[in-house]
């Protein structure tokens, strides 16, 4: 829980304010995605003359989770906000299906290919393989080397058409 | 045992099945048959240590004695522990790693499928972030039962001693006892009659699928969940508390 100095003083920005500056905050494992873009930022409040910032982590072990708590207080610091706290909200429990649509191209941008179906539409555990498109080639023709790729939120495969490998992101 | 007892009790089991486990996966880093499987047992772990946390955190508030989840996961001794025999068994080779995972990750998921439903918030929070995880590890474990198992000659018949050696410890996970009673009066426990039906009716599909003949029913062993355990968890511990009880205020 990364707060400020203990300084009460009255809140001069607004919640609004305050999003916009957390908006360009990336994340660690994958930095052209801003923690908004990937719906990991819920919410900016003010409570009791207080700055909450509620964030949702992506899966329960994620590494990044302590480095972007920091990386919002260096942001606030930077915009000389002290006094604030950051909250871990774990319900609702994170979903693919809150990347946005700027974060899902800025993912195939980069050479990930993006959540394939909707995870709130599914009743059914994934016990089936989604169909993944290679994010270079476009093709169908792709298959899963191992569930997890480089991090927990990622499976990695290869291109049967332009034979590369890439990391798809899954969808949860 | 009064409910606030059970309910300690309760996430003790849940935290130290998932950490037990997890501390077990870590083990094949480095050693790992492929680099795949390698990242695969490691992002595993993760998860199953996040989870361990989310427990064993809300544990510590429950208890009120000012522990938090770090003083629970390192301060603790062997018969303090609360997780199944099952998941502190030893890797052994991959297969003995593979139906350990499938046999745990089986009970797993309808295990938080149905805490995510709970009258107690805190943990239906946590059910509902790690069941989505768990599918995802049910799914690779049991590819890979069927690949294991249907494969070659050797693979299938170290995968068959595989079930054999570990089936006696699968009746602990649905074993009742006075920690569920107290607390499925309240609807806090999950009826482990209906996970044990979802768990029977999966591994009977997937044995099949890969050719396996499903064990004989016979004598199980239990004890882990009372905190009688096997010698094995003493090393896993001794592993993974070593530092911090060396060295008390050691910090990243
Ligand atoms: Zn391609």
């Amino acid at each position: 829980m990364p707060a400020g100095s203990n300084t009460q003083r009255p809140l001069e920005v607004t919640p609004a304010q305050v999003q916009a500056w957390l908006e360009a905050v990336a994340d660690p494992e994958i930095p052209v995605l801003s923690i908004a873009d990937l719906g990991i930022l819920r919410d900016v409040l003010c409570r009791d003359g207080e700055l909450v910032v509620v964030i949702t982590p992506t899966y329960s072990g994620c590494p990044a989770m302590h480095a972007i708590e920091q990386a919002i207080g260096a942001e606030l610091r930077r915009h000389g906000v002290e006094h604030f706290h950051v909250h871990t909200r774990l319900a609702p429990a994170w979903s693919s299906d809150w990347i946005t649509a700027a974060g899902r191209r800025k993912l195939l941008d980069y050479g990930i290919a993006p959540p394939a179906q909707s995870a709130s539409g599914r009743r059914e555990p994934p016990d089936g393989e989604p169909r993944v498109a290679c994010p270079r080639c476009g093709s169908a023709q792709t298959t899963r080397i191992s569930e997890f790729g480089s991090t927990a939120c990622k499976a990695f495969y290869r291109c049967g058409d332009c034979l590369e490998p890439f990391d798809y992101f899954k969808c949860i | 045992m009064n409910r606030q007892q059970a309910l300690f009790e309760y996430l003790l089991r849940l935290g130290d099945n998932a950490l037990i486990l997890g501390q077990r996966l870590t083990e094949w880093i480095g050693h790992a048959p492929a680099l795949e499987e390698e990242m695969g047992s490691a992002n595993i772990a993760l998860d199953l240590i996040g989870q361990a946390r989310g427990w064993l955190a809300y544990a510590g508030t429950v208890e009120g004695a000012g522990r938090d989840e770090d003083d629970l996961a390192f301060q603790r001794d062997v018969m303090n522990f609360r997780n199944v025999l099952l998941v502190e068994q030893p890797n052994g080779h991959y297969g003995d790693t593979i139906a350990r995972q499938y046999l745990f990750d089986a009970f797993h998921y309808p295990l938080l499928t149905a805490l995510s439903a709970c009258t107690d918030q805190s943990i239906a929070g946590i059910a509902a972030k790690a069941s989505k995880e768990a599918a995802y590890h049910r799914r690779r474990s049991a590819e890979w039962v069927i690949r294991l198992g249907d494969g070659t000659a050797e693979s299938h018949a170290k995968l068959q001693q595989s079930f054999d050696t570990l089936w006696p410890y699968t009746g602990e996970l649905f074993a009742l006892d006075e920690v569920d009673h107290t607390l499925r009066r309240t609807g806090v426990a999950a009826d482990l009659t209906a996970v044990r039906r979802e768990w029977h009716e999966h591994v009977t599909r997937t044995l099949a699928g890969a050719t396996l003949v499903p064990p004989q029913e016979g004598w199980m062993q239990s004890g882990g969940k009372q905190g009688r355990h096997s010698e094995q968890l003493g090393y896993v511990l001794a592993e993974m508390q070593f530092l911090p009880r060396a060295y008390r205020d050691a910090r990243w």
